[in-house]
C-alpha cells in the first residue's frame, strides 16, 4: 500500500512551501485585507513564473502536465499561506471546467492563457441569497448573448473570463463569456474576508459559447464543484494546520497563574481534538485526492466527505485558535482573524456545509444500494 | 498514490490467502461474522476449545506470533506483513481475543526481561495456544494513574510474598500464568518503588472473582492476592525497575493499526434506511441527514488514517502516537450514534431481545457497551494528553506527587 504522496510532490510542497515563506507572510495578506487591490500581484506573478496555475493541464495547452495530486500539495501550501491570489478561481474553477466540458477547439483556445497565468477565469453560478438551486437560476442566453446577474463571483473584479450557469433552449448549460465586453460591468462585494475578491457581474447582451451540447448545465457543474471540492479541501487543511500550529506555538509561549497556558488540561484537550479533526480532514482529503486523479466511481462520495470533513477542521481550529490566544486573539494585530475570516469563507465558496452534507448523505445512500 | 500490494506484498497475500482458504474454521463464520459486540458466541461450539484449536493449526503451520523472532515461535515478518494477515483472517480474527494480550503485551515484556532458559520454556506455549497469559496492573484506586499501585511484595527467604488486588484483569479466570506489577518499596517516589514479576496463576493464595459489569457481562476479574509466593527468578528486571518494564509491556499494546474499531455507522445507515417516519423514510430527515454526514466524515477519516499509518508501516517506518486516535474517536462515536438510533426507534429503542429489537438489538448492545470503550487501555482524557503531549509537543502536567514518597502522596478514600 501506498496511500501517501510521492517524494517528487512532496519536494514539489516544499518548493512552493518555500516561495509562500518569502513571499507571503501575513504581511502581504493583510495589504490585500486592508488595501484596495484585489490579489497580491507580485505573487501571482511569481507563482505563474513557476508554471503553477498549469499544474495539472496537459502540455498540449500549454501546462506542466503534472496531475491532480501535485495540484492538491500546492492547493495546501496556498491555504496554509492564506495567499491572496486568484488561483483557486482561475485553476480549480476556470480551468477545470473548460478540461470538463470545453471541445477541443475551446481547449486550444482558452486554456494556454489560463495555464501560463496570462489570463485569468471564474466561475459564475449564484444569483440569489439562499442554497444554488435550478430554480434560483434566472439567467439565460438568446441567440449566443447573455444577460443578466450573477453574485459573488470569485475574483471577479480582475477574471478576464467566466464560466456561467445560465438557462437557454436546452434547459440548463455552462457557457464561457470573455469579460472585456462593454456589455459587462462589475461590483465589488464587501464579504467577511476582504482578503480574497469577490465581485457580482452584470451582463447585457454579451456573447458567450457553449460549453458542450447543452442541457446539462447542471450536471456539469457537480461534476465541477466535486472537482474543486476536493483541491478546495486541500486549501482548507492547509489553513487548519498554520492555526493549529500558531495555537500550539501560543499555548507553550504564553504564561498564566505561573505556567505555560498548554500544561492546563483545558486548552491541552481542546488542542488534541483540533489535532484529531485535521488529522481524519487530512485522511478524507488523501481519499479525496486518490479518487479524484484516478478518476474512481466513488469520486462524488469522497469529494463531499472530504468537503465536509476539510470545512469542520477549518472553522474548529481557526475559531479555537482564537480561543487559545484570548483577548489577544481578538485584536485586529494578532493573525488569528485571517483564519477566522479564511476558514469561513471558504465554508461557502463552493456552497455551504448544509448543501455538502445532504450531497454527502444522498452519495452515501447510492453507493451503499450499488 | 494507491492502495495496491508491492511485488513482495501481493505474493504475501496470495499465500495468507491460499492457506486460510485450505484452513479456516468456516463452520463457524456465520457465527463469527454476527457476532454480537465484544462477545464471542459461537452458539453449541465451545468458544475456548475452537479459538485453541484455531490458535494452534496457526500456529503449526507458522501463522502465529508473527512479530516474534523464530526462536520463540513467532514468524518474523514485517509489520506490513503483519497488517496483510490481519485484513485477510478477517472475522476469524475475533477466535484470537483470548491471545491478545499474551501476544501483544505478556510475551514481550518476557522476551525483553527473562532469561533464556524461561523463555525458551514459556513463549513457544504462548505462541501456540497452550497456555495463556494474562497482566495484572490496575487496581481499584490506581487506573490512568497506574504508578500509584499499592499491590505490595515483600521478600520472604528467596521468594516474594505478594498481597494486594488486582481489577479489571482480562481472562484472569482461564489465564495459566500472567504478569504482575507491584510496589516493593513505598519509601521513594511512586515510579521507583515498583517491580515486575510474572507467575503461575494456580498459586496458591490467589482469588479470582469475575467483575458483573455495567452492562450486565462479565468479561474482567478482580484478583485477590493473599500471600502468594513467588521465587525471586520469577522477577522481570531489577528490584525497583518496574516502572520501566511496564512501559514496555504498554508500549506494545498500541500496536494494532489496521485492524479497523467498530463505529456504528453501518448499523445507524441500515436503521436509517429501513425505518419510516411520519415524513417518510427516516434517511429523508434533515436533521438525521446533517448527524449522518458527521458520522461518515468521523468513520471515512478514521479508515484512511488507517491505510495512512499502513503506508507508512510499508515503507518502514514506526508510526507513533498519532495512532491512539482510533479509539479516542471511535468511542465516543459509537455512544452518541446508538443513542440517536434508539432514540429512532422511539419506545421500542429500550428492547435488548435480539429476536425483537431492530437490528437484532446490536446498537441497544453497543449503547450499554460504548461506556468501556471510553476507558479501557486509556481513557478518553488520557488519550488527549498523550496527543497534546507526545504529538503536539506541549508540557506535561503539573503534579501534585511529584519528588513525594510514595507513602506520603494524599490519597482519597
Amino acid at each position: 500500500m501506498n496511500f501517501e504522496f510521492s517524494e517528487d510532490q512532496v519536494l514539489l510542497k516544499e518548493m512552493v512551501r518555500k516561495v509562500l515563506d518569502d513571499q507571503c507572510s501575513s504581511r502581504e495578506v493583510r495589504t490585500v485585507l486592508e488595501g484596495e487591490s484585489p490579489h497580491d500581484s507580485a505573487l501571482w506573478s511569481q507563482l505563474c513564473a513557476l508554471g503553477l496555475p498549469g499544474t495539472a493541464v496537459d502540455p498540449a495547452y500549454g501546462g506542466a502536465g503534472a496531475g491532480y495530486l501535485e495540484l492538491c500539495v500546492v492547493a495546501e501550501e496556498l491555504g496554509r499561506a492564506l495567499a491572496p491570489v486568484p488561483f483557486s478561481s482561475s485553476v480549480f474553477l476556470a480551468v477545470e471546467a473548460i478540461k470538463l466540458a470545453a471541445s477541443e477547439s475551446q481547449r486550444a483556445e482558452w486554456l494556454p492563457d489560463l495555464a501560463s497565468g496570462a489570463k485569468l477565469g471564474t466561475l459564475a453560478a449564484w444569483e440569489q441569497v439562499g442554497p444554488l438551486r435550478p430554480a434560483s437560476v434566472t439567467m439565460r442566453v438568446d441567440g449566443g448573448l447573455l444577460t443578466g446577474q450573477k453574485m459573488l463571483v470569485a475574483d471577479g473584479d480582475t477574471a478576464d473570463q467566466v464560466i456561467v450557469l445560465a438557462n437557454d433552449e436546452m434547459g440548463s448549460s455552462l457557457y464561457h463569456v470573455q469579460l472585456a465586453h462593454k456589455g459587462v460591468s462589475r461590483t465589488t462585494a464587501a464579504t467577511i474576508d476582504p482578503s480574497r475578491n469577490f465581485a457580482t457581474l452584470r451582463f447585457t447582451s454579451v456573447p458567450a459559447q457553449r460549453l458542450g451540447s447543452g442541457g446539462n448545465g447542471w450536471q456539469l457543474l457537480n461534476e465541477l464543484l466535486d472537482r474543486a471540492a476536493v483541491l478546495t479541501a486541500f486549501e482548507q487543511i492547509g489553513g487548519a494546520q498554520a492555526a493549529l500550529d500558531m495555537a500550539t506555538n501560543y499555548a507553550q509561549e504564553r504564561f498564566a497563574f505561573g505556567r505555560q497556558i498548554g500544561s492546563f488540561q483545558a486548552i491541552k484537550h481542546m488542542l488534541a481534538d483540533m489535532y484529531v479533526d485535521l488529522e481524519l480532514a487530512r485522511s478524507n482529503c488523501y481519499y479525496g485526492a486518490w479518487a479524484l486523479s484516478t478518476g474512481a466511481a466513488e469520486l462524488p462520495l469522497a469529494a463531499a466527505t472530504c468537503r465536509v470533513s476539510a470545512t469542520q477542521a477549518y472553522q474548529h481550529c481557526a475559531k479555537n485558535n482564537i480561543q487559545t490566544h484570548g483577548g489577544m486573539g481578538f485584536t485586529w494585530e494578532f493573525d488569528c482573524h485571517l483564519h477566522y475570516r479564511r476558514s469561513n469563507l471558504l465554508a461557502l465558496t463552493l456552497g455551504g456545509p448544509a448543501v455538502w452534507k445532504d450531497k454527502l448523505v444522498s452519495r452515501l445512500v447510492t453507493n451503499n444500494a450499488a | 498514490m494507491n492502495f495496491d500490494d508491492n511485488v513482495d506484498e501481493a505474493a504475501f497475500r496470495a499465500k495468507v490467502r491460499s492457506w486460510l482458504d485450505d484452513n479456516a474454521p468456516k463452520k463457524l463464520l456465520p457465527y463469527l461474522e454476527k457476532a454480537s459486540f465484544a462477545t464471542l458466541d459461537l452458539g453449541d461450539y465451545d468458544a475456548n476449545a475452537e479459538a485453541k484449536a484455531w490458535r494452534k493449526k496457526k500456529f503449526d503451520a507458522g501463522w502465529a506470533c508473527l512479530a516474534w523472532p523464530k526462536e520463540y515461535g513467532g514468524q518474523a515478518v514485517s509489520p506490513i506483513e503483519r497488517v496483510i494477515w490481519g485484513q485477510e483472517e478477517g472475522a476469524y480474527a475475533a477466535l484470537g481475543g483470548l491471545f491478545t494480550i499474551g501476544e501483544g503485551m505478556c510475551g514481550p515484556t518476557v522476551m525483553a526481561y527473562a532469561d533464556e532458559a524461561q523463555k525458551t520454556r514459556y513463549l513457544p506455549k504462548l505462541a501456540s495456544g497452550e497456555e495463556i497469559w494474562c497482566q495484572l496492573f490496575s487496581e481499584p484506586g490506581s487506573g490512568s494513574d497506574l504508578a500509584g499501585l499499592r499491590t505490595k511484595a515483600e521478600p520472604d527467604g528467596g521468594d516474594w510474598l505478594i498481597n494486594g488486588q488486582k481489577i479489571w484483569t482480562s481472562g484472569a479466570h482461564y489465564s495459566d500464568f500472567g504478569i504482575l506489577i507491584t510496589r516493593t518499596d513505598a519509601n521513594v517516589a511512586k515510579h521507583q518503588g515498583l517491580t515486575m514479576f510474572f507467575l503461575d496463576m494456580k498459586s496458591p493464595g490467589i482469588d479470582i472473582r469475575p467483575i458483573k459489569q455495567a452492562n450486565g457481562q462479565s468479561g474482567f476479574n478482580e484478583v485477590y492476592f493473599n500471600d502468594v509466593r513467588i521465587p525471586d527468578a520469577q522477577r522481570l528486571g531489577a528490584v525497583g525497575e518496574g516502572w520501566k518494564v511496564a512501559l514496555t509491556t504498554l508500549m506494545n499494546e498500541r500496536m494494532s493499526i489496521g485492524g479497523s474499531m467498530p463505529t456504528g455507522v453501518p448499523e445507524m445507515l441500515e436503521l436509517a434506511s429501513t425505518l419510516q417516519l411520519e415524513t417518510g423514510p427516516a434517511i429523508e430527515d434533515r436533521a438525521l441527514r446533517e448527524k449522518l454526514a458527521d458520522w461518515h466524515c468521523r468513520a471515512n477519516g478514521l479508515k484512511y488514517t488507517s491505510a495512512r499509518l499502513t503506508s507508512a508501516l510499508s515503507r518502514g517506518d514506526t508510526p507513533g502516537p498519532e495512532a491512539s486516535i482510533g479509539k479516542l474517536v471511535a468511542g465516543p462515536m459509537m455512544q452518541e450514534i446508538a443513542m440517536a438510533a434508539l432514540d429512532l426507534q422511539d419506545l421500542s429503542g429500550m428492547m435488548v431481545d435480539p429476536a425483537e429489537a431492530a437490528l437484532s438489538a446490536r446498537l441497544q448492545a453497543i449503547l450499554l457497551r460504548s461506556p468501556a470503550t471510553r476507558v479501557e487501555g486509556g481513557t478518553d482524557e488520557i488519550l488527549r494528553n498523550i496527543i497534546a503531549e507526545r504529538v503536539l509537543g506541549l508540557p506535561g502536567d503539573i503534579r501534585a506527587d511529584k519528588g513525594l514518597a510514595f507513602k506520603d502522596i494524599p490519597t482519597g478514600r
